[in-house]
């Protein structure tokens, strides 16, 4: 998801950019941790979408007599309290985490593009209330902030969704302020401005395009985050609430249980960490290729 | 300096401000009356009106607010629903709980991570340098409430080595260390991988700057110029870092500290909001953002105090 929009992006660019383009590709087959990268979020893209087929047990289906049992030819990661299978659990739970990933990765990133723009192209004065505004959402750290909506809501998917969207708003805005600043002033925007276009047009057609590179390097890089502030919401009970299987939920009822069989939290665990580990990989690749400037910024 | 510092202050305080005004209004959306929430149902009609005069719940909220904040001037958080007790005793007796986790956490990661950045920085694409890599990038990949969770079923139920619940008897200091020892180390552990990778970049950048070149022709013993010089230069992104990153810090406490069932502010929170006792919550919250702002401001004062030129970016 996050290399493709990249280079549609790079795409957009003229024609005889394409030898560039090679290049680019070229470079990051040979970054052999950008690879490593991609496989595992391709594997974390695939079990999540492909679940249903690939796992072995209906992940809420009870198996009493073998409850608590380890890893065995039946249960590959061993089974809950319940007897529930715990690889199928994890299987069915990369679908939350893709969900929370999916959405709440691209909505933050198309608010903070936009509120970026607008706080590096608009008047003093709102670009001075924005940055306040990040700010403050940034002095609350975000499980304290999840505990205090949560006081307000209850626990739920979308509530982790709309914690993860507000706390993520900041980062991507203020890379977007950075760059639209940095384009303001230069001739072909100030060009367009003469000519008459409307600051839509101008913030749409041409800042835009100019600035969204390095906010999509930095969404490959939030995924793990969002996905572990899911895990972690879930797990203190405060995100997903059982029986629907997410790696918190697993991680949750595995806890309960951890003096009678670690498999569960061993299992629950690990994905959550293959996850991390690609996503990570991917996005300094992608982003030593893309934009090696960044690197010193970060 | 002065001015940077003042402007910085004051920027400070009005997002402490602003914060709180969020938290204050979030917490008057919750639905219900909350009058029959603190009191609960069987609650006198004389007792009710006693409590709406106390808590000022008569008047409007924009009023209410102002009256919150002119009683945190005076150090008054308010009081507990249920006990009465004041707020701001509570906190005053679960925060120290959470700074020494906090530090100590970050301290034996900076006493580890930082040398282990240096060595690699000195020595690129040798063996350490290549094991270090692997080992931060490891350390940043496992989120620090599945070092917890994972600590405890490694050195608490299957090695049975150290304790996992609370903080030890109070006055019992080897006790207290003793239950301190696996939250430092979850909370901790993700930050040596920061350090290393952090001060090896900006290690590898200084050792390239000139200063640094002219000190190797002075003829300078290598010790001397890393540890010296270039590392004076090189922590600068730490630093900032470790003022951005307090608030990931304060969550790892927040986790640990539910999980290991030690006092603290994140557990009083996580506590206090399952009891539906806001006065504390909206307390606690409130000191917490307020600390994470602080930490931010100090560390942005050091750097700007090190090195002059931030000073003008504000």
């Amino acid at each position: 998801m996050s290399a493709q929009p990249s280079e549609s992006a790079a795409a957009k660019a003229e024609e005889p950019r394409v030898s560039e383009r090679g290049e680019k590709l070229h470079l990051f087959l040979r970054n052999s941790q950008g690879m490593f990268g991609l496989v595992l979020v391709l594997l974390f893209f695939a079990s999540a979408i492909f679940a249903p087929l690939l796992a072995p047990y209906d992940p809420n289906q009870l198996d009493i007599p073998a409850r608590m049992s380890g890893p065995t030819l039946d249960h590959w990661a061993g089974t809950d309290q319940l007897g529930r299978d715990t690889f199928s659990r994890v299987l069915y739970g990369g679908r939350v985490a893709l969900k929370i990933a999916a959405i709440g990765v691209s909505v933050s990133l198309f608010l903070g593009l936009l509120l970026g723009m607008l706080a590096g192209y608009g008047p003093r004065w709102l670009d001075n209330f924005l940055l306040l505004f990040f700010d403050t959402i940034r002095a609350f750290p975000t499980i304290v902030m999840a505990l205090a909506v949560v006081a307000l809501t209850g626990p739920s998917l979308e509530l982790v969704l709309i914690i993860v969207i507000v706390t993520s708003i900041p980062g991507y805005a203020r890379l977007a302020r950075t760059s639209t600043l940095a384009l303001k002033n230069t001739e072909f925007i100030v060009a367009e401005r003469s000519l008459g276009a409307s600051m839509g047009r101008i913030l749409w057609r041409h800042v835009m395009p100019n600035v969204v590179g390095p906010l999509l390097i930095l969404a490959a890089m939030d995924v793990p985050v969002v996905v572990t502030v899911e895990a972690g919401l879930s797990f203190l009970g405060l995100g997903v609430l059982p029986p629907t299987s997410s790696w918190g939920t697993v991680l949750n009822e595995g806890y309960l249980i951890i003096r009678d069989t670690p498999w569960p939290v061993i299992a629950g665990g690990i994905p959550l960490v293959l996850t991390t580990l690609g996503f990570t990989f991917l996005g300094e690749a992608l982003r030593d290729v893309f934009d090696p400037r960044l690197r010193k910024g970060r | 300096m002065w001015i940077y510092a003042i402007k910085r202050i004051g920027l400070s305080v009005v997002i402490v401000l602003l914060a709180t005004l969020a938290l204050f209004a979030l917490l008057h959306m919750i639905p219900g009356d909350p009058v029959s929430i603190a009191l609960g149902p069987r609650a006198t009609p004389e007792i009710q009106a006693r409590y709406i005069e106390k808590m000022h719940l008569d008047e409007p909220v924009v009023m209410q607010f102002f009256i919150f904040i002119g009683n945190v001037f005076q150090g008054d958080l308010g009081a507990d629903v249920f006990s009465d007790r004041p707020v701001a005793l509570t906190i005053s007796e679960q925060l120290p709980f959470t700074l020494v986790l906090v530090v100590t956490a970050l301290g034996w990661a900076a006493l580890i991570g930082i040398p282990l950045g240096c060595f690699s920085a000195v020595r690129p694409n040798s063996l350490l340098d290549r094991i270090t890599g692997v080992f931060s990038v490891g350390t940043i990949a496992v989120p620090s409430f599945l070092v917890s969770i994972w600590a405890i079923l490694v050195f608490a139920v299957m090695l049975r080595w150290l304790p996992v619940i609370g903080a030890g008897e109070s006055g019992d200091i080897v006790d207290q260390i003793w239950h301190l020892i696996l939250p430092a180390f979850a909370v901790g552990l993700g930050w040596v991988g920061y350090f290393a990778r952090m001060v090896r970049a900006s290690m590898l950048e200084v050792m390239g700057e000139n200063y640094i070149r002219a000190a190797r022709a002075f003829g300078l013993r290598r010790r001397t110029i890393v540890y010296r010089y270039a590392l004076k230069i090189a922590i600068l992104p730490t630093i900032t870092l470790i003022g951005i990153g307090f608030g990931t810090l304060l969550s790892g406490a927040v986790f640990a500290e539910i999980i290991f069932s030690r006092p603290g502010i994140g557990k009083l929170i996580y506590d206090m909001v399952l009891n539906r006792n806001f006065p504390v919550v909206q307390g606690a919250v409130m000191v917490t953002v307020a600390l994470y702002v602080v930490i931010t401001l100090l560390s942005d004062l050091v750097v700007a105090w090190i090195d002059p030129r931030v000073r003008t970016t504000l």
